[in-house]
């Protein structure tokens, strides 16, 4: 190994060699980040004699972790400009990018091989290290654990960088003049957006996990960990919410099969995080407020990152097949290790430390806002478990009766998506309870909106002709989107009135119109608010999600002038054609598009062939409406006759997923400022004096309602 | 005349309400069968792009296009669906079915994820009983022993919350 290393030094390109250097000097420095760390806060909590201040000591270690960020930067820098300066000298570098790339996917190059990505992971995770490290002074003691504990997740990140997937590694043999290229499935604006914002979810929950590691080591005193973790948590969760919607409307975009969720088992890993990272920011509230949860909210997060493990390994290690799993490497091992590191390191520091968790109440009633917390997290969990079930079966099947199957969207269809909608319904629910105990006459009163909403939009969808029978049998997909609309429109109807109850409130306090007092109460709570607004936006989401029920496709070879029809759409071929430039050659036909008579708009649907691989790629035309998405797939030309064979889908409601993601996005935001504290308040608010009140009584009413 | 109960009226609306579903369910025409379209998605392209069947559109699939054809000319032989979907397995193994069995170990996949729904429910359900078991309800306060600043918030915050 060293004499691979050396080699490298030796005969690589300046920038390899500094790479390689960089990364050399940021692994040594984590290592001294950790063993410095782990000494320093072992002299503290046992206060032995040291030869040396341990707070000093720690300090150093600190700083060997900023440093080790610099270093990182500075390999992450020496990659991307090899892969612009074309040094196809590194392996990496002609794996994945030629001369004609445009400069966009040659950034992108940076994260499309496995020794990149592995290399965007470690100086995320960097990055999240650096902010952590800065920002000490909050809680140094708190701050010095989770420092600590950082610095032995980027030990093995660096130790796989430096020892198992070496970035820089040469090129065997004479250099090509041109490299590789990108796989043209990458060339695409959200591949530039979409794994970034993955890592940062995945990387980030990596901090939370620390901090909540770290806090039961030392038995931190109260819930402060928890506020601490609480912006990183919400940041991170956001990252990959935004990640994984990126990925959706990639895989929309580009594969060309007019959906946007396979159930593909890297997919799947990049949910079941979210999934746990949800069910945390849900029970950590518990926690807050009433000192409740202890043991699962820590177990919640250490398998939050226990499972963005699992997700790695899942795409790097070729355990299940997948069209995003890179090939088979040894890398696997060295994630199987580590993850059995971190989970016993885990449990023994339960064990250990567990009478730190002892709750201080419990629920009182099966009708609270505490309980519909705990059914939340109940059905997430089950979720989350049904999903690694799904994606690890067939490994498991395979093991124990040597018969490989297949666990694909049927399976899910059919268990994930009642569970769903169960977890929709309970979002709904929550919010109409209160805390402690639910009286018959608040619920009664609570929830008489939301159940007249459900049944109107059960017989209007039923009137409109989404039956969920056909044929005399049970059609699974309108059943199910029929559930989701109606149980949507509870939810919604459910939020809003809360919404409005308190708006109505502010309205009276202050004489402020309603939407005024909706924004007043808002800022007034942001986390419960913001919050609402994040349960808005999934059920738009759902909503869109409910209507792939209702898909349908038109496949059709068109002549000049040839026209074909879906939905209240003509599509009529007015030319075809080919263009080519340096990276690809492409075919594409220009389809004038009318609806009720008139020419509405036109489409080109393209079929590109990237000139280095020769791989060929679809680029869609799509034009989306509220009420639905006309796809439209160039599928090809027909050999015979040499004229394009057009594909075309009416997609109901696909743009609803993406506006409830910018909702989710704002609702997040949202939650993610701090709420108007009492004093500013009263500066901010004017109030009507009016029999019973006085000028100062909302400010003091600021914070909650 | 005498005012109909509160409970009647709700009695009605939910009778209401059912009779209006069952006419809806009732209304309109239900679209042909698609064995077709079903069972395409219910088969898996073999050619490694993990994809469905039905929804398997990558340019060149050396599989696909041949594997549609077999599913028509077993939907116009005159078999039954099982009977396509064995043809299938037979030929191709058991990973061209998108989804395990129900027969054998295959079942498991199933019936785990509602097992263990069930089991985190019922878990779920036992604790918080146990939990709730000899709690006493929070004690009512006499509000004429509150002093009268408290007395006013709360009435205040119960004229506000319509309570």
């Amino acid at each position: 190994m060293f004499s691979l290393r050396a080699r490298i030094i030796l005969e690589s390109s300046f920038m390899a060699a500094f790479g390689t250097i960089a990364l050399l000097i940021a692994f040594a420095l984590a290592g001294y980040n950790l063993l410095a760390g782990i000494l320093a806060l072992r002299w503290i909590a046992t206060g032995q004699p040291a030869p040396i201040s341990p707070e000093r000591l720690a300090d150093t270690a600190r700083r060997a972790g900023i440093a080790g960020f610099l270093a990182i930067s500075a390999a992450a820098f020496a990659l991307v400009w090899s892969v612009f300066a074309n040094d196809f000298s590194i392996t990496y570098i002609m794996e994945h990018s030629n001369r004609a790339l445009p400069g966009a996917y040659k950034f992108s190059a940076l994260w499309s091989g496995q020794e990149g990505s592995l290399l965007l992971w470690a100086w995320l995770l960097a990055v999240y290290g650096f902010v952590l490290r800065l920002t000490h002074k909050t809680d140094v003691k708190l701050y010095a654990y989770a420092g600590t504990i950082l610095a032995g997740i980027q030990v093995f990140f660096l130790a796989v960088l430096v020892f198992a997937a070496p970035p820089f590694a040469l090129y065997q043999g004479v250099t090509p003049d041109d490299g590789n290229g990108l796989n043209p499935l990458l060339q695409y604006p959200e591949m530039v957006i979409h794994p970034p914002m993955l890592y940062l979810g995945y990387v980030g929950f990596a901090i939370p996990f620390c901090f909540a590691l770290g806090a039961l080591m030392m038995r931190y005193p109260g819930e402060k960990w928890i506020k601490v973790t609480r912006i990183w948590t919400m940041v991170t969760w956001l990252f990959l919410t935004a990640g994984i919607f990126l990925g959706m409307h990639w895989a929309y975009a580009v594969l060309g099969w007019g959906g946007y969720w396979g159930w593909d088992p890297v997919e799947n890993a990049s949910f079941m995080p979210w999934l746990t990272g949800t069910a945390f920011l849900h029970s950590v509230m518990m926690q807050e407020k009433r000192g409740m949860m202890k043991s699962w909210n820590v177990w919640l997060i250490f398998s939050t990152f226990l499972l963005t493990l699992l997700g790695t390994l899942l795409t790097r290690a070729g355990l299940v097949s997948s069209v995003h799993a890179f090939a088979q490497s040894s890398i696997g091992t060295w994630f199987v290790v580590f993850m059995a590191i971190v989970l016993a390191v885990c449990i023994f520091t339960y064990v250990l430390n567990r009478s730190h968790l002892k709750t201080e109440h419990h629920l009182e009633s099966l009708v609270s806002r505490e309980s519909s917390f705990l059914f939340n997290n109940l059905v997430l969990l089950v979720a989350c478990f049904v999903i690694l079930w799904g994606t690890l079966f067939p490994v498991i099947s395979e093991y124990v009766v040597g018969n490989k199957v297949t666990v694909g969207a049927p399976f899910y269809n059919r268990v994930a998506v009642p569970i769903g909608i169960f977890l929709l319904l309970l979002t709904g629910i929550g919010p109409l309870l209160p805390w402690r105990a639910a009286s018959f006459k608040s619920i009664r009163r609570n929830f008489v909106l939301p159940v007249i909403a459900f049944w109107v939009t059960v017989i209007v969808c039923l009137a409109v002709g989404v039956k969920p029978w056909k044929d005399g049998a049970l059609d699974q997909g309108n059943f199910y989107a029929l559930v989701a609309f109606a149980v949507s429109a509870a939810v919604m109807t459910a939020i809003l009135s809360e919404f409005l109850r308190g708006a109505n409130v502010i309205s009276k306090q202050t004489g402020r119109n309603i939407f005024t007092a909706t924004w007043l109460l808002t800022r007034r709570n942001t986390r419960r608010y913001g919050g609402y607004i994040i349960h808005i936006g999934v059920v738009i989401v759902v909503i869109g999600l409910a209507g792939s029920a209702f898909n349908r496709n038109v496949e059709s070879e068109l002549a000049l002038h040839d026209k074909m029809n879906i939905g209240p759409y003509t599509l009529e071929c007015v030319g075809f054609s080919q263009d080519s430039n340096l990276n690809y050659n492409s075919e594409f036909a220009l389809l004038d598009v009318s609806s009720g008579g008139k020419k509405a708009f036109q489409m080109s649907p393209e079929k590109r062939v990237y000139l280095i691989t020769g791989q060929p790629q679809t680029m869609v035309a799509i034009h989306s409406v509220p009420s639905w998405d006309l796809y439209v797939v160039y599928e090809g030309t027909n050999p015979d006759s040499g004229q394009p064979i057009i594909k075309a889908y009416l997609n109901p409601l696909v743009g609803w997923i993406w506006a409830g993601l910018v909702v989710l996005v704002i609702g997040t935001l949202i939650a993610l400022v701090p709420s108007l504290s009492p004093s500013t308040a009263s500066l901010r608010v004017p109030v009507r004096t009016g029999p019973g009140t006085t000028p100062g009584e909302p400010a003091l009413k600021g914070g909650r309602l | 005349m005498i005012a109909p109960k509160r409970g009647d009226i709700w009695m009605k609306a939910l009778q209401a309400g059912i009779l209006a579903v069952a006419v809806c369910f009732s209304l309109g025409a239900t679209d042909a069968s698609s064995r077709y379209n079903s069972l395409n998605h219910r088969l898996m392209c073999t050619c490694g792009c993990s994809e469905i069947l039905g929804e398997c559109n990558h340019v060149g699939c050396p599989n696909s296009t041949g594997e549609l054809k077999e599913l028509s000319a077993g939907i116009e032989s005159g078999k039954t669906d099982q009977e396509i979907l064995d043809g299938f397995v037979v030929k191709y193994g058991a990973v061209v079915l998108a989804a395990p069995t129900a027969h054998g170990f295959d079942l498991v996949a199933w019936i785990a994820p509602f097992a263990v729904f069930g089991a985190a429910l019922l878990g779920t359900i036992l604790l918080v009983r146990r939990w709730s078991v000899g709690r006493t309800a929070p004690i009512a306060v006499d509000i004429a022993t509150l002093d009268p600043a408290e007395r006013e918030r709360r009435e205040r915050i119960r004229r506000d919350t319509g309570e």
